[in-house]
């Protein structure tokens, strides 16, 4: 970015570069070029139905929770994701969409949530998998956007990942009591394991090659390290926590590569994840289906209140 | 002023000329959106820390508990309803800032004291 080519540019495009370039943030005042506005709108929109879409895996284990302290956790863990979620669209709406809006985009199916959601929880284990490994990626994925170039959204994901942290030490804390009982249960946590691992891997989006907007995101600083780079990150992370645990990820290629100073690890099955995006992961349908159903079921309470509060109001005006 | 609302949540913003992807026939009315403002502990102030909708007021200030202070983040929460919020515009050579900018001498700084001189 030169002074000479802001020059070509209408004054208020030179203003939104210099606050980019600055590294100052864009606050939903200022004009933005609708390709940001709109990549925003995708990005935390997606953002924010995978928190309330990912209330599901874990939710359907909060009735069989092994004790009243797991319990209780998990119910906070989930309803975290639920402020998650609203967080998210409160930054989505100082873009000028609503978010009754985005709601409707994804019960019509119009917009994604993470594909790590279409993966069932076959076992109590998961929800200490899940915690570990799908909140740590998201961990990995959510720190540098706290830095993120749009002020509501950098907000929303400081409040976040303040609160992730419970949620993957939960999770490791789970499988660390699970680990220390029988055979049976180390089985079933290994058993979590290998089939989470994957699935996370494939959080932090396809590879940078097939990842056509990043270069323009990370311009934007929309996004502030490529999918790789995450992936990797996470994976550096996760070995030893693994080691400590007692636990193995089912990857051969796994080793420490000294040279590199990084882990080296083996490909995703992109087709696999390409699928699940595309609707064909097992529990896709289920999860909009259930999302739909509580949508429609919720929607005499939401009437409810409103003709409550039209008509305490009306009392109100009367009274004067 | 007049062209600005509060209806896109986290402070006031332009609706007008803003487009908007409109994803389909919104069926319902939707509840309206509050700001949110919590004072974290006693001496400090009320910080706006988002938004939210709710059907009225004191729901709004319900929400807000669970939306917004789940883990003691504060001892007082107001809220206030976004389209009652007024804003200046958001440029910042906006002219009504521009009073301030040659006003040097309105700070600490602009006094030459001799360094010897105590407590000042």
């Amino acid at each position: 970015m030169t002074a000479t080519h802001h020059e070509t540019h209408d004054e208020p495009q030179a203003v939104f570069d210099a606050t980019i370039e600055r590294g100052d943030r864009i606050e939903p005042r200022d004009w933005m070029p609708e390709g940001y506005r709109k990549t925003l709108v995708r990005q935390i929109a997606q953002h924010a139905h995978s928190e309330i879409i990912g209330m599901q895996p874990e939710g359907g284990w909060i009735t069989r929770a092994p004790s009243l302290r797991r319990k209780a956790i998990l119910l906070a863990k989930v309803q975290d994701e639920a402020g998650h979620g609203l967080y998210l669209y409160s930054a989505a709406e100082t873009l000028g969409v609503s978010r009754q809006e985005l709601t409707e985009l994804l019960l019509a199916g119009r917009q994604k949530y993470s594909s790590i959601f279409n993966y069932p929880t076959l076992s109590y284990a998961d929800v200490g998998t899940i915690g570990w490994l799908v909140d740590g990626a998201a961990i990995c994925n959510q720190v540098p956007l706290c830095r993120t170039s749009y002020g509501p959204y950098g907000r929303a994901m400081i409040r976040i990942c303040k609160e992730e942290s419970f949620h993957q030490r939960q999770g490791y804390e789970l499988l660390s009591t699970m680990m220390r009982g029988t055979d049976e249960q180390r089985a079933m946590v290994q058993e979590s394991v290998d089939r989470f691992w994957w699935p996370a891997l494939m959080m932090f989006g396809p590879p940078d090659a097939d990842s056509p907007n990043t270069a323009q995101s990370m311009a934007w600083g929309v996004k502030r390290n490529t999918n790789d780079d995450l992936r990797q990150r996470f994976v550096d992370m996760s070995v030893p926590q693994a080691e400590a645990l007692g636990v193995t990820f089912p990857d051969p290629e796994l080793r420490w590569n000294d040279e590199r100073g990084h882990y080296d690890f083996g490909t995703p099955d992109w087709d696999e994840f390409m699928q699940v995006v595309q609707g064909n992961g097992p529990c896709n349908a289920q999860r909009i289906a259930h999302r739909r159903r509580a949508h429609d079921d919720g929607a005499w309470v939401r009437e409810a209140a409103l003709a409550f509060a039209d008509k305490q109001a009306a009392a109100v005006g009367e009274g004067r | 002023m007049s062209e600005l609302t509060a209806e896109g949540g986290h402070g006031a913003v332009p609706l007008k000329d803003v487009p908007a992807d409109k994803g389909g026939a919104t069926t319902q009315r939707e509840w309206p959106l509050y700001e949110v403002f919590v004072r974290g502990k006693r001496g400090l102030n009320h910080v706006h820390v988002g938004s939210l909708h709710a059907a009225d007021d004191e729901m709004a200030v319900r929400h807000a508990r669970d939306v917004y202070t789940r883990r003691n983040e504060g001892v007082s929460i107001w809220v206030v309803r976004a389209d009652a919020i007024t804003a200046s515009s958001p440029d910042e050579k906006d002219p009504l800032f521009a009073p301030s900018g040659d006003k040097v001498y309105r700070h600490p700084t602009f006094y030459d004291i001799p360094a010897d001189v105590p407590h000042m």
